[in-house]
Parts: C-alpha cells; sequence; structure tokens
C-alpha cells in the first residue's frame, strides 16, 4: 500500500553498520523519491558513491525505505556501477522499480558522424543557402507573374476584395507612423543643413537640398524599411501561421492556388500602397522641413512652396515613385517567401520573420543603390 | 483520520461554480477523486469537462468555491505550496504541447534540470528509462518533436508528464487522434504505469472504449453538474438523457458488451 499523499516526508538518509557476519552493511531510510531528494541530491550521490567504492562486497539494506520511484532507484544503480549490487535486500514493492532498470537500455543516441568534408561545407553552407533563397524567390516571382497573366485575362478571377483589405492594412493604417517619422526627419535635416548653409551665407538652398533629398532618396527609402518593418513581418507571421495550421494545404486541395489567393494580392496591394505611402511621408517630411527652415532662416512657408517646383525638376518625383513600386513588390515577394518557407514550430515562424525583414531592408537599400547609379543624370538640374 | 467524508479525496472539488458571463458552466458542482483510481469525467461538447480539468490545475480559476489537490488549496493556499504542488502532478495535453524548439530528449529532461539540483548523469538515465517506459526507441530521442507521428507525439508527451515522478496525472482526450489499435495500446500503457507508479489518474475523454478499458470510475458531467458518479456499469444504468442516449446508444453497447463479457 502506498503512503499516504498528505503524510510530511521524511528525507533519505543512509548509514554505515556492520552487519552480523561482520560485513558492512549500508542501510538505506526514509523517502528516496526525485522530490526528497532534490535539496540533498549531491550529498547523496557523493555519499552513495563513496560507500559504493569502499565496500565492494558490502550489504545494502533498503527494507527502511518507506517510499521509492524511479529517480531514487535511478541513483542507486548509478552508485553500483548501472548494475545490481551483490546483496541487496529491498522490499517487495520496490522490486519492480530495478526489474525497469535492468531492462532499460542506457545507449546514448547516435552521435553525428564527422566527414572530412563537413569543415568545407560549414564554409561554403551560407552561399548554397543564399542560391537556394534566389531560385526559390525567382520560382514564386514566375508563379505569380503567371497568375497574375491569368487574372489579367479573367479579370473575375482576380482576388480584388484581398488586394482592397491589404491596401487598407498596408497603406491607410500606415499613415500615422509614416507621418510621424516623416516630419522628424524633415525637421532633423532642414534644421542640421540650415547651420551650414547659414555659414556660406546660402540660406535659400534649403530648398533645392530638402527637395532633392526627400523626393528622391529618403522619402522612398525611409517609408519602405518602415513598410518591411510594418507590413513585411506581419505578412511573414501570416503565412507562416497558415504554414503551421496547414490552412496552406487545406487551400491548395480545394484547388485554391495561394499564389492567387495569398501572394498576388499581397504584392499588387503593397505595389499599390507603397508609392501612395511615399506621397504622404514626402508632404509631411516636407512640411517638417519647412517648418525649421522658418524658424532657423526666416524662409516663409509660402516662399518655399512656391521655389520648389522650380528647385526640383519633377523628374525627381517620378523617380522617387517607381522607385517605391519596386520596393513594394519586392518587399511583399519576400515577405511570401520566407512566410511559405516556415516549418511547424515555433522557432522557425521567429527566423522567418526576422529574416524576411532584415532580408527586405537589405534588398531595398541595395535596390535603391542600383537606381541611384542606373539613373544619376536623371532629375538633376 | 477524522470522519470527515473530504479526507481521502485527492482531488477535492468544493461548490464550485464557473460563469462565462452570464453564462453558467458549473452549477455548485462538487467531486471527489480518491488516491489510486483512474476517475473519467465525460460529458456533452461544452459541459465544462475541459473547464474543469484546467480549474483543477490552477490554469482558470472558478467563479465561486474551492478546489484542493493534494490537500491544498489552489484559491486560499500558500503561493510556495501551489508551486510545490505542481512538481507533483502530471499533465498530458490533447496535442501533446511540445516544446517545438526542443529534441524528444530536451522535452522531458526540461523538468528534471530545471529542479537545478540533479546531474546531468542522472537526468540522462531517467529520461532514457521514462522513454523506454512508453516505448519510444533511444534513436528516437535526438528527433524533433515535429518529425515524429501522432501517436509518438502522445508517447513523450507522456513521458514529459511523467518525467517528476507525479502522483497524479492528468489526461485530456489521450487516444483522440489516434488509431484503434494504437489508442488501445496506449490505453493499456497508462493502465500499466498507473499500476506501476501508483498514480491516481483524472482523464477527460470522449472515447468509449477508452472509458471501459482503464477508468475505476466515471463522473458524468451534465446540467451544469456532476449528474451521476460511479462505475462504470453503475453509471451506464442511470437515467439522464443524455447517459442513456451515450451509453445506451449503439456505439455505447458495443462497448460495453466488452464489459459484461
Amino acid at each position: 500500500m502506498a503512503s499516504s499523499p498528505f503524510a510530511p516526508v521524511a528525507p533519505p538518509a543512509l548509514t554505515l553498520e556492520r552487519a552480523s557476519d561482520g560485513r558492512p552493511a549500508v542501510k538505506l531510510t526514509g523517502t528516496w523519491s526525485l522530490r526528497s531528494m532534490q535539496p540533498v541530491a549531491q550529498s547523496l550521490r557523493q555519499q552513495l558513491a563513496a560507500h559504493a567504492r569502499q565496500t565492494r562486497d558490502a550489504h545494502w539494506d533498503l527494507s527502511g525505505v518507506t517510499r521509492m520511484d524511479h529517480a531514487g532507484a535511478m541513483m542507486l544503480w548509478q552508485a553500483w556501477g548501472r548494475q545490481r549490487a551483490a546483496n541487496v535486500n529491498l522490499r517487495a514493492e520496490h522490486e519492480g522499480l530495478f526489474e525497469h532498470l535492468q531492462a532499460a537500455p542506457m545507449q546514448e543516441p547516435p552521435a553525428e558522424k564527422f566527414h572530412w568534408l563537413t569543415p568545407g561545407l560549414a564554409l561554403t553552407r551560407p552561399l548554397m543557402v543564399l542560391g537556394r533563397h534566389i531560385i526559390e524567390v525567382v520560382v514564386l516571382l514566375g508563379r505569380v507573374s503567371l497568375a497574375f497573366l491569368q487574372c489579367l485575362a479573367h479579370p473575375s478571377r482576380m482576388p480584388w476584395k484581398e488586394i482592397s483589405a491589404n491596401v487598407y492594412r498596408t497603406g491607410a493604417q500606415a499613415l500615422g507612423i509614416t507621418a510621424l517619422v516623416g516630419f522628424l526627419i524633415g525637421v532633423v535635416l532642414s534644421y542640421l543643413s540650415a547651420q551650414q548653409l547659414k555659414a556660406y551665407g546660402a540660406g535659400i538652398f534649403i530648398v533645392n537640398l530638402l527637395g532633392i533629398a526627400v523626393i528622391r532618396e529618403l522619402g522612398p527609402v525611409l517609408a519602405a524599411i518602415l513598410v518591411a518593418g510594418r507590413s513585411g513581418s506581419a505578412m511573414t507571421a501570416q503565412i507562416g501561421v497558415m504554414r503551421v495550421t496547414d490552412e496552406i494545404d487545406a487551400m491548395a486541395v480545394m484547388g485554391i492556388p495561394y499564389t492567387v489567393r495569398l501572394v498576388l494580392p499581397r504584392i499588387i496591394a503593397l505595389a499599390i500602397s507603397l508609392p501612395l505611402i511615399v506621397l504622404w511621408t514626402n508632404a509631411i517630411a516636407l512640411f517638417g522641413g519647412m517648418v525649421a527652415a522658418h524658424y532657423k532662416l526666416d524662409i516663409s512657408i509660402g516662399y518655399f512652396i512656391s521655389a520648389l517646383p522650380e528647385a526640383v525638376p519633377v523628374a525627381n518625383l517620378w523617380l522617387g515613385l517607381s522607385k517605391s513600386i519596386v520596393f513594394g513588390i519586392l518587399i511583399a515577394l519576400l515577405a511570401c517567401h520566407f512566410g511559405l518557407r516556415i516549418e511547424p514550430n515555433t522557432e522557425s515562424l521567429g527566423i522567418g520573420t526576422t529574416n524576411s525583414v532584415v532580408a527586405a531592408i537589405t534588398i531595398v537599400i541595395l535596390v535603391d543603390a542600383i537606381f541611384a547609379v542606373l539613373f544619376s543624370d536623371v532629375g538633376v538640374p | 483520520m477524522s470522519g470527515n467524508e473530504h479526507d481521502d479525496c485527492v482531488i477535492d472539488v468544493r461548490n464550485v461554480w464557473t460563469q462565462f458571463g452570464t453564462h453558467v458552466v458549473h452549477r455548485d458542482l462538487n467531486l471527489c477523486v480518491r488516491q489510486g483510481e483512474v476517475m473519467s469525467l465525460v460529458g456533452g461538447s461544452g459541459s465544462g469537462k475541459s473547464t474543469l480539468l484546467r480549474e483543477i490545475l490552477g490554469l482558470e480559476q472558478p467563479t465561486r468555491g474551492e478546489i484542493r489537490v493534494l490537500g491544498v488549496s489552489l484559491q486560499h493556499g500558500v503561493a510556495e505550496e501551489i508551486q510545490a504542488l505542481r512538481n507533483r502532478w502530471g499533465m498530458l495535453f490533447q496535442e501533446g504541447a511540445m516544446f517545438s524548439a526542443l529534441s524528444v530528449f530536451e522535452n522531458v529532461a526540461l523538468p528534471l534540470r530545471e529542479m537545478k539540483t540533479l546531474d546531468e548523469d542522472l537526468i540522462h538515465d531517467l529520461v532514457m528509462l521514462k522513454l523506454k517506459m512508453v516505448d519510444i526507441e533511444p534513436r528516437h530521442a535526438s528527433k524533433m518533436p515535429s518529425s515524429l507521428s501522432g501517436g509518438m507525439v502522445k508517447r513523450v508527451a507522456l513521458a514529459r508528464a511523467l518525467s517528476l515522478e507525479p502522483e497524479l496525472l492528468f489526461l485530456d482526450e489521450p487516444t483522440a487522434g489516434l488509431d484503434p489499435e494504437r489508442s488501445e495500446s496506449f490505453c493499456k500503457l497508462i493502465a500499466y504505469l498507473k499500476r506501476e507508479l501508483e498514480l491516481t489518474v483524472v482523464m477527460v475523454t470522449h472515447d468509449l472504449d477508452t472509458i471501459v478499458s482503464i477508468s475505476d470510475r466515471v463522473a458524468v458531467l451534465a446540467d451544469q453538474k456532476i449528474a451521476a458518479l460511479g462505475t462504470v456499469a453503475e453509471v451506464a444504468q442511470h437515467p439522464h438523457p443524455f447517459i442513456v442516449e451515450y451509453f445506451q446508444g449503439e456505439r455505447g453497447r458495443r462497448a460495453l458488451t466488452g464489459l459484461t463479457a
């Protein structure tokens, strides 16, 4: 009969005595369970090991043990060198515990074998991973393009609702944060340049400087980075969770291609909403710059606005907006790519989301550099 | 022992009310689980079986009433006592709830490592022993949970629930999602472990075969309280409409024939 679950547990203890035949006897008493041993596990282990070493032919008396579980039995078992000691006297109800131990194979899970290629593989693996990513993104882009062409041929198949929902989510809901960041950047930029320009008496050129910098470069890149962090991560997580819960497989079984229903609307939506966000960010950043210039350089807002078209050729605006369309497509494409790669475990979801945002921001800056080189003579007065 | 009727209850649910807004799930519910028995909680969908189980585990609080587990009150007990209680029970979640970022071995070793005083050698042998007890071969120990089959996930989750040598084992739908053969062997496994480890088992299940094969007593949750309580044979005779439908339906009769034979 098991002891009462409410009774206080006697701590495990062991004493060394002499048995009647003169041989040493180790006498164990108390409760030898995981919980009762927890506070004294280290010292118990040392004591047991010492006794087992010193007295090889010792008599082990376990009849005083009131309760024992696998952890207690295992501790003795290990002290005996993973075998049953020669002379053991234990209660009948504890016999089963040791039978388990006898039967249980304690073999190690096989270790990974070392291969002479391993160090080489470790070096080339990142390159191979990158290569695989590029191939997969290109394949995804191809499938989405085909889906897009099909949808163009049959406009009724176009996922209008999803596109509209995504435009709202990635565009309208991002207005606040982009306005705040845009305004502050505008103020900072204007404020710092004003100090430098003032030194040369060239305060009036603040219009050119701010206009070109914001419309051509800062607006699109800033908005793209914010949207990559905000909407890109959300897209990856959404698609990733759908992957984890088998929703994507469920769609495939119903004959709904996920490229049409999940990837295409996100790409189209971001290609529409990012240029709009960029326009908005530009406007707010310029407004912030105007306000700072007004206080720092006494340039009135009215003058700033009237001088802007003169100072900044309109080609810069088109360049900025077309860049942002490309950024939008890339961010959504990468977000979906990383989302679709997620495996059904929590760690993969975290890594996938991080990778998606990092990759999207990197690619945005990379493509921006390409644009800068290709169009270096466009829109410069 | 005094003459108090609650004295031999390992789990003692007293006058528990559970309300979600105006929806009453449990109305003045009482239940006593004795030491060493397998108690099955049965009831229709939405009858509050899982809620009751979660309340016994302290994952949710009842609106009113008290639940005592191993003599510790989950409502009025000292925080340290309740914390110590959590090392004395094990729970098998329906989907296994394996930590997906850890391997099979690490999943089972985690509660042991949390004790902080056991050395790695002992933990290793204990984990391999537990895995052996639930029939998981050592070569699966380094696998990740996502690469295991549903039946294996359940068995590993059971090994994890047993890793702290619990006195109480809770099972939520232990055989759901297993094929009949697997669920049969899973029932045998639980019965065997219960006998070997002197466990008290509380189980929520829909599966009549599971109930018939391993439970000592059955508690039927209906009409916001325990509508019937007793051995399977006793409960099956109860006139409550839910029980009649459940046990006297075709499936019920089929499962019960095994009992009388």
